[in-house]
């Protein structure tokens, strides 16, 4: 009992900042403290007149659409091989791989800001970030997509090709349609990070910033914090939209795979 | 001879595996290289000199100041690591052994929620609650418990440790989930059966077979956070900046990246150096238990 007590007061902590942000979003008020002084929506407002965040967010949407589904098709691969296959060094090499979720952010980076500058002396623009996201993307695809490709029987692939199918299309007849939750969960999940990513974005971006750079630049001046707080309850009910559709994929994925369900993206 | 490697088991896995395999060649190995390399050079303004020299990493070692920062980072990534899995591991407890099972994906969910949402804003809003007008301030002001703002939980490494201990708790949490969800439940009954205490029983069974999940919360924990310049940046003030600012300073600021290279690697050498070391005290511990 005293158990489930702390675990609420835990989720408490856990949601802490963003129960705080809706309701800073509709104070009538420039300074983000208690007490609260009005209801407005003038904060929404502004941000459908401004011309430079709109140009942000449709930087980051760019990216972040380029990022899920690059880090997505790289996903598949990983995960079918890890999950279907047999072959030399399988456990250094898909190490090796997962390797970016622990890499500090920073350090890919400045690795990638000195190779695309210094070394090959090419200008940043969205793509640097994109293929940085991809990164570190990657492994979260391949940590979704490997319980949808766990369990799979590979006797019904090959079932389709003994029955004269080639061996792509009894994959995509067969087998991608059983993984096809995975992959569009997996795809919003990578989605929703490159969306938010800032460390790297701030380091590979060009002349045009990502939203999140963007409103980097914004926390600097207090009057745009109301702004910043309208906008961020934007993204942040955005968010919940898109995990709450990527985890009832994922679960359903898991059904169609007939594997029970363990829980939990990682 | 190749279309037979390509349609044998091991050649078909390694087909299958080596798009992503390469991607992460050329977009993580090279570039980590290629920054080794650089952490050797030396820059003069806008003009590279590429004779090989230990200058930069001279220059770390002899200044105070980068030691300093090191040091305060590597205390601010163990303190966070700390608090964030030891107020993780009863929350993991709790949703492995007492949330029923068909529950327990709709925790998981609950808890990875936030993670996933808005981080800049989110380290803003800790601002807002710890700060001198702040949440609990005024709160704790209202009730009548101080009389004057705290003064010590903003613009200070304190700050900070709260901040990523929040960012981080969903990380800590899943993979000791994960490690008790392993543990044969009727190794704990045996346990009680042949007398011993529930207390013992989590002391000898549980917490042993769970060390791989918290072994594993530590690396995924420590380890990025000594890279997050964002945190200390808002939440530190002018005495908790990290090692991860100075590193962003030399490469946009300052215009020195080979510095910030060399600042890099050092960085990354002592977060290594100390997770290995923990890895193995831990392999040891366990093996001189069984």
């Amino acid at each position: 009992m005293s158990l489930r007590i702390y675990a609420i007061a835990y989720l408490i902590f856990l949601y802490a900042p963003i129960i705080l942000l809706p309701i800073f979003a509709f104070n009538d008020a420039t300074i983000i403290a208690f007490p609260l002084s009005g209801f407005t929506t003038d904060w929404f407002t502004e941000l459908a007149s401004n011309k430079s965040l709109h140009a942000a967010v449709k930087n980051s949407l760019f990216i972040a659409l380029v990022s899920a589904i690059t880090s997505t098709i790289l996903g598949v691969c990983a995960a079918r091989a890890g999950a279907m296959h047999r072959f030399r060094f399988k456990a250094g090499i898909m190490g090796f791989i997962m390797l970016p979720l622990v890499l500090p952010e920073i350090i890919v980076a400045v690795s990638l800001l000195v190779v695309v500058v210094q070394i090959f002396d090419l200008g940043l623009s969205n793509w640097t970030i994109i293929a940085a996201h991809v990164l570190i993307c990657t492994p979260f695809c391949i940590a979704i997509l490997n319980g949808a490709f766990q369990n799979l029987d590979p006797a019904m692939e090959e079932a389709a090709m003994d029955l004269g199918e080639s061996r792509f299309s009894a994959f995509r007849l067969v087998t991608l349609p059983l993984v096809m939750p995975g992959i569009i969960s997996s795809m919003l999940i990578a989605f929703t990070i490159s969306l938010d990513e800032f460390i790297i974005a701030f380091f590979l971006s060009g002349a045009s910033p990502t939203m999140p750079v963007y409103i980097w630049g914004l926390l600097r001046f207090p009057a745009s914090l109301p702004v910043v707080m309208a906008l961020g309850t934007i993204l942040v009910a955005l968010s919940i939209v898109l995990l709450t559709i990527a985890e009832l994929l994922r679960r359903r994925g898991l059904a169609r795979a007939g594997v029970k369900d363990k829980g939990g993206f990682l | 001879m190749l279309s037979k490697f390509l349609s044998s088991e091991n050649g078909r896995g390694l087909l299958m595996v080596s798009p992503p395999f390469l991607y992460a060649m050329l977009l993580m190995a090279f570039p980590l290289i290629a920054i080794f390399l650089f952490s050797f050079w030396t820059q003069d303004f806008m003009t590279l000199d590429t004779t090989f020299t230990l200058n930069n990493y001279r220059e770390i070692a002899e200044k105070p100041i980068y030691g300093a920062l090191l040091q305060r980072s590597l205390f601010v990534s163990a303190s966070v690591t700390a608090v964030t899995v030891l107020l993780a591991f009863p929350v993991a407890y709790f949703l492995s052994f007492h949330v029923r099972p068909d529950r327990k994906s709709l925790w998981l969910f609950l808890i990875t929620i936030p993670f996933w949402t808005s981080y800049l804003i989110r380290v803003f809003l800790w601002k807002v609650i710890l700060g001198y007008n702040g949440v609990i301030n005024t709160g704790l002001i209202n009730v009548g418990l101080i009389d004057e703002p705290l003064t010590f939980i903003l613009y200070n490494v304190n700050a900070v440790i709260i901040t990523l201990a929040h960012a981080f708790a969903p990380f800590a949490i899943l993979p000791i989930f994960v490690a008790l969800e392993k543990i044969d439940r009727s190794l704990l009954e045996a346990s009680q059966d042949l007398g011993e205490s529930k207390f013992m029983t989590f002391m000898r069974i549980t917490l042993p077979l769970a060390m791989p999940g918290v072994v594993g919360a530590v690396l995924i924990v420590f380890i990025p956070t000594i890279g997050d310049y964002v945190t200390p940046e808002l939440m530190g003030g002018a005495g908790g900046k990290l090692i991860a600012n100075m590193i962003q300073t030399q490469f946009l600021a300052l215009n020195n990246a080979p510095l910030g290279a060399a600042l890099a690697i050092v960085a990354m050498l002592c977060v290594t150096a100390i997770s290995l070391t923990f890895v193995l005290i831990n392999r040891r511990w366990l093996k001189g238990r069984s």
